[in-house]
C-alpha cells in the first residue's frame, strides 16, 4: 500500500479479536488500514519508515489498543 | 526454582507463540542463552493473512514478519526441523544431525495441513494446502494465472475464506463439503447456514453433503476432481482445506504423551510424561498443547486460534523463566474469520452445545450475535459482523451465566429470545 521508502519496513499486526471496527486507525493513517464492509480490517504489515508518524497516531489512537508494531530501525 | 545465568533454553517452532513466549521469559528475567528452532527459513510471521489478502495479492507474502520486543538476543536455528528429543541427556536433535542442549523448553511447534489422502494425486502440479507462507506463495501465483474454476475441498474457515478470495478475483469457485453448511462442525448448521448463504450470494458454487473421490490429472496437471456420486467438476486448481495436523511426530520415543492430536500438559502449562507426570524442564503453547481447559471443567483441548496461541506462550514464557503462575492458564478461547468483507468471531467453544439464540441483531440481516448454551449455561458466543457485543457475551461465558440469559447484556428480554437448534453434529 506504501511506495518504497529510506530505512526497514515497520512491522504491524492488528489483534482482530479486540478490534471493535472503530476505524480510528483509519482516519489516522488512511494509506494503511481499511474496513471492508461493515468490520472487516484490512491493514499493511509491513509500511514503509516513512509512514512511522501516522502508524504511531493509528497506535495510539485505537480505543482497544490492537496495533502492535515495532520498528526495526529504532 | 528460579533458573540460574547459565541454564539454557530452547523454543521448538518459530510461530507466533515462540516469539510471544521469548518475549515473556525475557520480560520475566532469564538471561541465559535462548534459540529458536523452526523448519521454515523465516523468522515468525503472521499466519491469518496467508488465506486473505495475499491470496488476493494486496499483501506480498514477505510482508508479514511479526512485529516483536527489540533486543531479544536469540539464537536462530531457522529452516531446520527438530527431528527428536532425548529428555534423559537434555537434547534436541535437530534434522542436520545437530544437537541443541536444554534446560527449559518450550514445545510450540504448531501444526500442519492435512494433507490430501492420496498423496499422488496430493503432489499434483494444481494441487494445494495453505498453511505456511510458501504456500500462500505459491497458491497465490496459481490464482493470478486466472485458473478457469478453482474446487476448494472443505467448507472450514480456511477453505471459506480462499473461496470468497477466489470470487473477489473474478474467479469460479466450487466448495465441496460432507457436512449441511459450512463451518456446520464449530458453529453448527444453523450459523452455518448464514455462512452458507453468503457464500452462494458471493457466487460459490456449493456442494454440501459431497465428497471429492479423487483428483484426475491430464499430463500430469490437475484438470478435473470427481464427486462420490459421480459428478466431476472441472477446475485447473483444487485447494485442500482439511484442516490441520499437530506437529509431534519429533517427539516420538520422547516418552511424552504426545499423538497427533497434541501433546499433552497440566493445569500449569508442563509437558507430561506417558504416566501423566509432568516434566518440570519442558512446557508446551499454542496449537500442539493439549491442556486441561478450567472454563469447560478441565475437558482437554488444543486450540488452533491465533489469540491463544499468544495468551498461552506469555503463560508457558513465564513458567519456563520460574515465575510460578498465579493460577492455571484459562483464556477465553476467541477467534476470527474473514469471509470477504464480512467478519464472524467468536468467544467461548461450542462443543456440545444445545441451544443457541440470536441474542444480539437477527440472522437475515446477516448481523447478528449468537450465543450458545449447553445444560443451561452459556459456553459460547459468535458474532456475524456484530463484534462490540462479543465481550458482553464473553462475560457471561465466563460467569458461566445461566442460558438463556435474562437479558442483561443483550437488547431484548429472555422471553422474547428464539431459542434454535444449533445444529451441531
Amino acid at each position: 500500500m506504501s511506495p518504497p521508502s529510506a530505512g526497514s519496513p515497520l512491522r504491524v499486526s492488528v489483534d482482530l479479536n479486540l478490534c471493535q471496527a472503530y476505524g480510528q486507525c483509519c482516519y489516522a493513517a488512511p494509506r494503511h488500514f481499511r474496513i471492508d464492509g461493515r468490520e472487516a480490517l484490512f491493514y499493511d504489515p509491513a509500511p514503509g519508515a516513512d509512514a512511522r508518524v501516522a502508524i504511531e497516531r493509528a497506535r495510539v489512537a485505537c480505543p482497544v489498543q490492537a496495533i502492535r508494531v515495532e520498528d526495526p530501525d529504532a | 526454582m528460579a533458573p540460574s545465568r547459565t541454564e539454557r533454553a530452547v523454543i521448538v517452532g518459530a510461530g507466533l507463540a515462540a516469539l510471544r513466549a521469548a518475549e515473556a521469559m525475557r520480560a520475566a528475567g532469564f538471561s541465559g542463552p535462548l534459540a529458536v528452532v523452526g523448519d521454515e527459513p523465516y523468522r515468525p510471521y503472521d499466519r491469518p493473512p496467508l488465506s486473505k489478502h495475499v491470496l488476493t495479492g494486496e499483501t506480498p507474502p514477505d510482508a508479514t514478519a511479526l512485529p516483536g520486543r527489540p533486543g531479544l538476543a536469540l539464537d536462530w536455528h531457522l529452516g531446520v526441523p527438530a527431528a527428536r528429543l532425548d529428555r534423559t541427556a537434555q537434547e534436541v536433535h535437530l534434522a542436520d544431525g545437530r544437537a541443541l542442549p536444554y534446560d527449559r523448553l518450550l514445545i510450540a511447534t504448531g501444526t500442519r495441513a492435512r494433507p490430501w489422502p492420496n498423496p499422488h494425486e496430493g503432489r499434483m502440479p494444481g494441487v494445494f494446502t495453505l498453511r505456511g507462507r510458501d504456500d500462500a506463495a505459491a497458491l497465490r501465483a496459481a490464482l493470478a494465472a486466472g485458473p478457469r474454476r478453482v474446487v476448494v475441498i472443505g467448507a472450514g474457515f480456511i477453505g471459506c475464506e480462499v473461496a470468497r478470495v477466489c470470487r473477489s478475483l473474478g474467479l469460479p469457485a466450487t466448495l465441496v463439503d460432507p457436512g449441511p453448511t459450512p463451518l456446520a462442525r464449530v458453529l453448527g448448521s444453523t450459523v452455518g447456514g448464514v455462512v452458507g448463504a453468503l457464500l452462494r450470494e458471493d457466487g460459490v458454487d456449493l456442494r454440501f453433503g459431497a465428497q471429492v473421490e479423487w483428483l484426475e490429472d491430464e499430463g500430469g496437471r490437475l484438470v478435473r476432481a470427481h464427486l462420490t456420486d459421480g459428478t466431476r467438476i472441472e477446475a485447473e486448481v483444487a485447494v485442500v482445506a482439511l484442516g490441520a495436523v499437530r506437529n509431534t511426530a519429533w517427539l516420538t520415543g520422547s516418552g511424552l504423551s504426545a499423538d497427533p492430536g497434541g501433546v499433552d500438559c497440566d493445569a500449569d502449562g508442563h509437558v507430561l510424561d506417558a504416566d501423566g507426570r509432568p516434566d518440570p524442564r519442558i512446557a508446551a503453547a499454542g496449537d500442539v498443547a493439549r491442556f486441561p481447559h478450567p472454563l469447560y471443567d478441565g475437558r482437554r483441548v488444543a486450540l488452533e486460534h491465533w489469540g491463544h496461541a499468544e495468551a498461552q506462550a506469555v503463560h508457558a514464557g513465564r513458567l519456563l523463566a520460574g515465575d510460578r503462575p498465579d493460577a492455571p492458564y484459562s483464556a477465553m478461547p476467541t477467534f476470527w474469520s474473514m469471509q470477504g468483507d464480512v467478519m464472524v468471531k467468536s468467544v467461548g467453544l461450542t462443543d456440545g452445545a444445545d441451544a443457541v439464540a440470536i441474542a444480539y441483531g437477527d440472522l437475515a440481516a446477516r448481523r447478528f450475535v449468537a450465543l450458545y448454551g449447553r445444560a443451561g449455561r452459556c459456553i459460547a458466543a459468535v458474532s456475524v459482523d456484530c463484534a462490540r457485543w462479543l465481550p458482553a457475551c464473553a462475560e457471561l461465558i465466563a460467569a458461566r451465566a445461566p442460558f438463556p440469559p435474562d437479558g442483561a447484556a443483550v437488547d431484548r428480554n429472555a422471553r422474547s429470545l428464539d431459542i434454535l437448534a444449533p445444529g451441531l453434529p
